[in-house]
């Protein structure tokens, strides 16, 4: 079970009235190396991994909902005060046709949100690398959106979350290693 | 010697789980995963060898019994 907390993991300002930007951080919301994607990954894979890694699996798992709903403070934030003709001109009028301004699970192309972004192989190296790369890949995406906005509010706060993409992959690297330990101990049965 | 390359750990068991419990699970960790950069003049297989095993080097090759054959010691349990 969960303990919710009812703040964000950290502060989420948004100081320009950009529209625009939203159609973009949706890559994070519902894309393939996104929030969701991450935290249904790990959340997942965690049953078969070894007893070992299980709980890094599942923290690194849980902090991604709290990046899920910062990724969503900010969407909610730039869209939620604009008009149709604003949505429009940002890009975003398919969403609107669609959505309204609510919040959708889809990569910033429009794409919905499928389970074929994760995997889960079941063989414990293959799983952390996959998890690694993730990490990876959301970093990359993480630079393009700090690249593509001039607001500094929202720039930092995307620098926080680049930054832990830094640290998860760090720790699931350190995963393979505890997995690939013991090597040298023989074994009798 | 190639038993090096696999490790095992006992998954929690619940005296509540429906089916018996299979107490030791095992996995691979093929042996890429100690060699960062292949140095150079590793020792090699003849050529024979290497195209029935898939690799040059002694150093990268990893069997992999099917786990189906108890005999093996792999098979889950």
């Amino acid at each position: 079970m969960w303990i919710y907390e009812k703040k964000l993991q950290y502060p989420v300002k948004v100081s320009k009235c950009d529209p625009r930007m939203a159609r973009y951080l949706v890559e994070q919301y519902g894309g393939a190396d996104g929030e969701l994607s991450a935290a249904l990954r790990y959340l997942n894979q965690r049953y078969s991994i070894p007893d070992k890694v299980v709980g890094l699996l599942t923290d690194i798992g849980t902090e991604e909902f709290a990046h899920l709903e910062m990724i969503a403070t900010m969407i909610y934030k730039l869209t939620k005060d604009a008009t149709p003709e604003q949505l429009e001109a940002a890009g975003l009028g398919t969403h609107y046709v669609n959505h309204d301004s609510a919040l959708y699970y889809n990569n910033a192309a429009g794409v919905p949100w499928t389970a074929a972004y994760i995997q889960a192989k079941g063989d414990p190296i293959t799983d952390l690398y996959e998890d690694i790369a993730a990490e990876e890949k959301a970093r990359a995406t993480y630079q393009w959106l700090i690249d593509y906005t001039d607001d500094v509010d929202i720039q930092d706060s995307l620098k926080f979350l680049r930054e832990r993409e830094i640290v998860h992959s760090m720790r699931f690297k350190e995963a393979v290693e505890i997995l690939k330990a013991d090597r040298e101990q023989k074994k009798f049965y | 010697m190639f038993d090096a390359q696999w490790r095992d750990y006992m998954p929690y068991v619940s005296s509540n789980d429906p089916c018996p419990p299979i107490r030791v699970k095992w996995y691979v960790v093929p042996p890429n995963q100690y060699i960062a950069f292949q140095p150079m003049n590793l020792p090699q297989y003849s050529l024979d060898e290497a195209l029935r095993r898939g690799t040059l080097w002694p150093a990268l090759y990893s069997p992999y019994p099917s786990r189906r054959e108890v005999k093996g010691g792999k098979a889950n349990g």
